[in-house]
């Protein structure tokens, strides 16, 4: 992609420029389908229709919304910490979209093909932490600052168990870097990580229950790292009105409400690229090629958000500590002995 | 070793870490405090050391208005606003004072017609409690179920008197209308249809891990404590004690069905937590429907108006009647001077009594516990207030 | 127990007290009271609810009422276990209306005698919190009572419309 932009236009600051826009150009897009997708998704499962009128069966509602949300008022408490205010939505979406960078959406395209690609995508969506402090804080409300502590508890937390998960796929694999990692994975559904990579029949039959753990625990942790039910703590609607969002209107909530979006699907891709073989298609030679590769890497990343939101809307939310319980006396060990038995087994 | 754990942590300057309670209003507008309630609340922490409540701010001066009607009927509207939501149980309270009063003998048909309105008002705000109940606690689907539910039973009130929610329908002495020809089918059909709504609910929410793992260890209110804070319906019955006004103090016809009053076990966790009251909530919801299906099967002809008095006018005394509403005993304390104006409704509402055992149940837990229990007190603000 | 043997009981009780004020109206219609002295409505109802024949554990409803001259509590009394039920009166003047506390005997009479403190103004000694609970804390006057002023204004508000 790089070259190709290159050869058309020549000045390279411009090409860099490009090719740090282009997630953007896709995340746009996607944040109006997700949100069709999430109302659509709930009002069924909840035995209703949701809008209807807004163009054919209400896919214009989501331009509504966000035509809505542009054009509210955008206030700032008197009180408010103005600077860390303003700032905190857009440090938020920059920790969610620098992910981008290292996602490899199909063979052609990926935005920097590093050596460290997941290693880097776990340290620089911890950015986003840093956000969600400054947004509880600088909204001078007992309630968002509530909200921004219980948020940096369970993200740092979740982190750990979801560090193991990937840990033991970069054991299997031998790689971190996305590109190489969805390269190994080419060759048919046989090849993907949840069913043992390329090892042998014997070894694979071993490795396979410990792969779905594995991505039992990414998964669960991805949704604490989201912030969605069942761990919306931060944004527990019920208890704490919106949580580190409530003092948010018009774009900077909209800049926040489009950064959870695009932060849901990043790491969908994640466990896409991690265990699902991520750009690779499942036949072995069928539908491969740049443009088949990245349907596949968005169909399957698409996949696990509508799963993500299925989960929402069934279960209810956990307390505080149940979360932590979970993260750090079920998740972790979990990961951990699976780690551990992986590595057993790859060194025989 | 034992110094370090219990030592208070010093900063880099040797001096304590203050570490204060915090004062954090759970305001009047709250998604969760069901109403306008204000909750201030002290907190360490997330843990909450001490709940205030702060009430009136729905409050509607409804009995100072009784005392300026010119007739009895008329303060049927105002009672049907006290608690919005179970209207009709909030005029039958009212009804069976009056009549105790008055000693008026209402006909046979009337009471039929009266016990399964009650029953159907029942099932509507139970169907409420719960829903909102899993919303509080996260669950957004369930309450939609309850919501579809509910238009059926609400369908059934409008045919009858035209009125969804407030229905100014049974008055002293009679009903305002008879039930119309096709009532008995319907609400036949949606017993029918409701049966296996109960089991799905159970399934999707009640016993739910994560539910039940909100639920069952909060809000333990033991049953001495609830006798003596004189809390009433599903929550006494969620402590474990047997007590149900419509059999204990019978008022009606009750006594002419068989059904079984719902009792909390202690099934999930120590006995009168928010699940057993959850609980009691969900199969009052069945016996309820059992008495709504033997009462149609035994309505008498009858016309519903002819014991409706022209003129109301007690003689001096007093009368203090109390009834079974979803949220507990409902009792009016109604006093007399002879005229045809009241001289004074008091109206023991169960919500009013039920918070005020808040302190005592919600203290040492997290303040998403605060919100479980709240939600499993079940009070509806415009009784609390009147 | 019939009102009339609880009130024989409670007389029987109380003999050695004579102010205790008890007096029997059990013709009242509808419901038969039992009337009391304010000044010692707590031992009679630590009594009720002690005494193995009465077990009054319940009370239902506590409530003021306006007798033009006099303010009256009412006190509806229930028993779980014996399931029988008494009405209790007690009656003070409108300038000293001091009433004994039960709130250390039925803990849910705490939001009730402050809910008849704020729309009565009865001032109920020996509770632990009296203020007001369904008006404003800073409002003047007693509302439910016969004589009561409408005020003019609240807090620069204009109050009838």
């Amino acid at each position: 992609m790089e070259q190709f932009l290159t050869s058309l236009i020549g000045e390279p600051l411009l090409v860099h420029v490009i090719m740090a826009a282009i997630p953007l150009l896709f995340i746009l897009p996607y944040a109006l389908v997700v949100i069709y997708l999430e109302m659509k998704i709930a009002a069924h499962m909840q035995d209703r229709v949701a809008y209807m009128r807004t163009g054919w069966h209400g896919t214009l509602q989501p331009i509504a919304d966000m035509l809505k949300l542009l054009q509210k008022e955008d206030t700032v408490p008197a009180a408010a910490d103005k600077f860390l205010f303003i700032l905190a939505p857009y440090i938020v979406f920059i920790g969610t979209y620098a992910a981008f960078a290292a996602l490899p959406f199909s063979p052609a395209f990926i935005g920097s093909n590093i050596n460290i690609g997941i290693f880097y995508i776990v340290a620089i969506s911890s950015l986003v932490v840093v956000g969600l402090l400054m947004a509880g804080w600088a909204s001078n409300n007992k309630w968002s600052l509530f909200g921004a502590l219980r948020s940096a508890a369970q993200i740092v937390s979740y982190e750990i168990p979801s560090a193991f998960a990937i840990l033991g796929v970069v054991m299997l694999a031998g790689t971190m870097s996305l590109q190489e990692l969805s390269s190994l994975q080419t060759g048919g559904i046989t090849h993907w990580m949840i069913l043992g990579g390329t090892l042998p029949l014997m070894k694979k039959l071993i490795v396979v229950p410990l792969m779905l753990i594995l991505f039992l625990v990414y998964y669960i942790s991805s949704m604490a790292e989201v912030n969605r039910t069942p761990f919306d703590i931060p944004e527990a609607e019920s208890e704490l009105v919106q949580g580190y969002n409530t003092e948010y209107s018009g774009m900077k909530f909209a800049i926040f409400y489009l950064a959870e979006y695009a932060n849901l699907f990043a790491v969908s891709a994640v466990a896409t690229v991690l265990f699902f073989g991520g750009w690779a298609s499942p036949f072995a030679s069928v539908m491969t090629g740049p443009f088949w590769s990245a349907f596949w890497f968005i169909t399957k990343g698409m996949l696990f958000v509508c799963l993500n939101i299925w989960l929402r809307w069934t279960l209810p939310r956990l307390r505080v500590d149940q979360l932590m319980y979970m993260s750090w006396k079920v998740l972790t060990p979990f990961a951990f002995v699976c780690v551990l038995a992986l590595g057993l087994v790859l060194v025989w | 070793m034992a110094e370090i754990i219990t030592a208070s942590p010093r900063t880099s300057s040797g001096k304590p870490l203050r570490t204060e309670e915090m004062i954090i209003n759970m305001g009047p507008q709250h998604p969760s405090t069901h109403g306008v309630l204000r909750l201030e609340l002290v907190v360490d922490g997330e843990i909450v050391v001490d709940v205030i409540p702060h009430i009136g701010y729905l409050h509607r001066c409804f009995e100072k208005h009784c005392e300026h009607m010119t007739n009895y009927q008329q303060v049927i509207p105002y009672v049907d606003r006290m608690d919005y939501v179970c209207s009709m149980n909030n005029e039958f309270a009212f009804v069976v004072a009056a009549e105790r009063l008055l000693k008026i003998q209402v006909p046979e048909r009337v009471e039929y017609i009266r016990v399964i309105m009650a029953e159907l008002q029942r099932i509507a705000s139970h169907l409420i409690a719960v829903g909102t109940y899993g919303i509080d606690i996260g669950a957004f689907t369930p309450f939609l179920y309850c919501f579809r539910d509910r238009e059926k039973i609400l369908d059934l009130f409008e045919m009858t008197c035209g009125a969804r929610l407030l229905y100014n329908y049974m008055w002293i002495g009679g009903l305002s209308h008879d039930i119309p020809a096709d009532f008995v089918a319907k609400a036949k059909e949606f017993c029918e249809y409701f049966k296996p709504q109960i089991r799905d609910f159970n399934n999707l929410l009640t016993y739910n891990e994560i539910f039940v793992k909100r639920t069952a260890n909060t809000g333990v209110l033991p049953a001495d404590v609830a006798i003596n804070y004189a809390c009433s319906g599903p929550m006494l019955r969620g402590s474990g004690v047997e007590w149900d006004l419509r059999r204990d103090d019978p008022y009606s016809i009750y006594h002419k069905f068989e059904w079984d009053v719902a009792v909390g076990k202690g099934e999930m966790g120590p006995v009168g937590s928010c699940w057993d009251r959850h609980i009691v909530r969900m199969k009052e919801m069945e016996q309820s429907v059992r008495i709504i299906e033997q009462a149609l099967a035994q309505i008498p002809d009858g016309d519903v108006q002819s014991a409706i008095p022209k003129r109301i006018r007690p003689n001096p005394g007093e009368v203090y009647a109390r009834t079974e509403s979803p949220r507990g005993e409902l009792g009016f304390y109604i006093v007399s001077d002879g005229s045809g104006t009241p001289y004074r409704i008091k109206a023991r509402s169960p919500g009013f009594v039920n918070l005020s055992v808040i302190n005592e149940i919600a203290r040492g837990g997290m303040i998403a516990d605060l919100v479980a229990i709240i939600g499993s007190i079940d009070i509806v603000l415009g009784e609390v207030d009147r | 127990m019939t009102p009339q043997e609880i009130a024989e009981r409670l007389s029987a009780k109380f003999s050695g007290l004579p102010d205790a004020g008890i007096e029997a109206k059990l013709d009242n219609p509808v419901d038969p009271a039992i009337r009391v002295s304010p000044d010692h409505i707590l031992e009679i109802a630590k009594f009720l609810r002690d005494d193995e024949e009465c077990l009054f554990d319940f009370l239902s409803c506590l409530s003021g009422v306006d007798l033009k001259g006099k303010l009256s509590v009412v006190y509806q009394l229930f028993s779980m276990a014996k399931r029988h039920k008494i009405t209790l009166k007690v009656e003070v003047p409108v300038d000293a209306p001091n009433v004994q506390s039960v709130e250390s005997i039925w803990k849910t009479a705490n939001w009730h005698e402050r809910e008849a403190f704020d729309l009565y103004g009865i001032n109920f000694t020996g509770h632990p919190d009296l203020r007001r609970i369904l008006l404003p804390y800073d409002w003047e006057g007693h509302p439910l009572r016969k004589d009561y002023q409408v005020p003019e204004y609240y807090n620069g508000m204009k109050v009838p419309y």
